[in-house]
């Protein structure tokens, strides 16, 4: 594993005339959890999707891990992945999606195992094993045989975490998880995502939780309108913003 | 007294019911003698059980060629969109009887079929049309390829339902497009997809009397070639709808456990209740 897990150097992207990344250059170290902050429409959405593919960039350059994200560079030129290999990469990025996005027709269970078995080739037992101990670790130990259904957004939330990290992942990609969540439940999921990073996962998080960005972050990242605005050390950039953009978001937020 | 409303509507209905019983039974032309005479006549069993076949075999070719050609329509390749659009196009905008009638006569077009090398190359093996496409072949290629694009469209509107955010969380796990649509989007598709689908298969059964056109002796062609011979026309046709109304209650029957079954996870369960409108399903008909 390289040192430096993301690199991204002036990243573009556009939906029709509409510009959303307008030249996103940023890296994060191996073990670091970097909060992404700003208003929305900013692009740290779309950031985040262009890491695992989701989005394709439409200029500039992104690395994870030291590997090209979806293409493949021989000379000057671009060429973009076979679908299987972008598959490859992916498997490799966990996702966590604000939504959940949990598979509603597979329990708990069902739901973390499904990529490992089916992606992976892990067989069953062992699958099912390291299910049920991912599930534990995020309390929910009891719910591993419910429908996601059934569980509170909360539980949910922790449920597509255990499921990312099932991947055995080396980078982690939070896209605003707690944004959906009735407030009296976005502790359990900031705890799980803590938890994670003392273990030394290498996070990319969106997020509006401010103070789990000053907690839990290594690095703070403001974007507005496509671009960085300023980024450094967490507590600098809330205690003490050097531009006017940030100090007027951080104004209203906090 | 409550709902007395519903007091005077059902003893109106009871006594309309009884007068329209008393008639049937009673009417002597009904004939219900002779249906009882041929409703498990050796012809009529083995029309019933051609018309089974070509119910099931139609609906088999039908779903998997809808699900192949859902998937093609949704394909980011444009030229297989386009296969898929044209497939649909052709055989939703012609009759099904007529393709049936075509695929009949398709040995005045094509007297042989060969595999080979095309062009005119050395020939390996070759079969006479009329030897292949056999009645019920034709009657089957008729009804399935037909089936198919309507089938195609139905998956299709099952898979656009299934929320986005299903592929990309599927994505996101390094799940390919073949897997993600196996796994994740068809089982949830089914929901979608299984109510219209009963729908087809309801409909099919009766629509396979179309193939009595071609002299296919399903349970139709059967009863019209026993009353050519009796002239107990009314009497079998009664035979013949009482065979069809049976084999759509049981299949309305599997389509309630069906439904149930792929609701599974989903806060929406299928009420018991449904059951009702499952049953209404079955009697209503739908012109081919």
């Amino acid at each position: 594993m390289s040192d430096l897990m993301l690199k991204a150097e002036a990243v573009h992207k556009s939906f029709g005339r509409l510009e959303v990344l307008k030249g996103v250059s940023l890296e994060v170290k191996t073990g670091e959890v970097m909060c992404m902050l700003g208003p929305s429409g900013s692009g740290k959405s779309t950031f985040l999707r262009c890491i695992n593919h989701l989005e394709k960039i439409d200029a500039g350059r992104l690395w994870v891990d030291g590997s090209l994200v979806g293409y493949r560079q021989q000379g000057d030129k671009l060429h973009e992945l076979r679908e299987s290999e972008v598959a490859g990469e992916r498997a490799q990025i966990g996702m966590v999606f604000q939504r959940f996005n949990l598979f509603p027709h597979m329990t708990a269970l069902e739901n973390v195992i499904e990529a490992p078995t089916h992606v992976l080739g892990v067989d069953k037992a062992t699958a099912v094993a390291e299910g049920q101990a991912l599930l534990e670790r995020v309390g929910l130990a009891d719910k591993v045989d419910v429908y996601p259904a059934q569980l509170s957004g909360g539980q949910q939330q922790r449920v597509a975490i255990s499921r990312a990290l099932a991947m055995k992942p080396k980078l982690m990609l939070f896209d605003e998880p707690t944004s959906a969540l009735d407030p009296e439940l976005v502790g359990d999921v900031l705890d799980a995502m803590r938890q994670l990073a003392r273990d030394g996962m290498t996070m990319v998080v969106v997020t509006h939780e401010i103070g789990f960005a000053r907690e839990a972050g290594d690095t703070l990242v403001f974007m507005d309108e496509g671009v960085i605005v300023e980024s450094g050390p967490p507590r600098e950039v809330l205690s003490n913003p050097r531009h006017d953009r940030t100090r007027a978001f951080l104004s209203k937020v906090l | 007294m409550r709902h007395w409303g519903r007091w005077v509507a059902s003893v109106v209905v009871l006594v309309i019911a009884a007068v329209i019983v008393y008639s049937v039974v009673n009417n002597p032309r009904f004939q219900w003698g002779v249906v009882g005479d041929f409703l498990f006549d050796p012809r009529i069993v083995r029309g019933a059980r051609v018309t089974l076949e070509l119910t099931f075999l139609a609906m088999v070719i039908g779903i998997v060629l809808g699900v192949v050609l859902a998937v093609m329509r949704l394909s980011p390749n444009p030229l297989v969109v386009a296969l898929s659009s044209f497939y649909i196009w052709f055989f939703r905008g012609t009759p099904v009887l007529v393709q049936i009638l075509f695929w009949q006569f398709v040995g005045a077009l094509y007297p042989k079929f060969s595999i080979g090398i095309p062009f005119g190359g050395p020939v390996f093996a070759s079969v006479g049309a009329n030897h292949l496409i056999t009645t019920f072949v034709a009657g089957l290629l008729g009804l399935g390829l037909n089936e198919g694009a309507y089938m195609a469209e139905i998956v299709r509107a099952g898979i656009l339902s299934v929320d986005e955010g299903q592929t990309e969380a599927a994505q996101s796990l390094g799940m390919r497009r073949i897997l993600t649509l196996r796994r994740v989007v068809l089982p949830q598709a089914m929901r979608v997809i299984i109510p219209p689908t009963g729908n087809e298969t309801i409909s099919m059964l009766k629509t396979s009397s179309l193939v009595s056109v071609i002299a296919l002796a399903e349970l139709l062609y059967s009863a019209q070639l026993i009353y050519s011979q009796n002239f107990k026309t009314i009497p079998l046709l009664i035979v013949v709808a009482i065979w069809y109304l049976f084999f759509t209650t049981i299949l309305s029957i599997g389509q309630y456990y069906l439904e149930r079954y792929y609701a599974r996870g989903t806060s929406r369960e299928v009420r018991r209740q449904d059951f009702g409108r499952v049953m209404a399903n079955a009697i209503r008909f739908r012109h081919p």
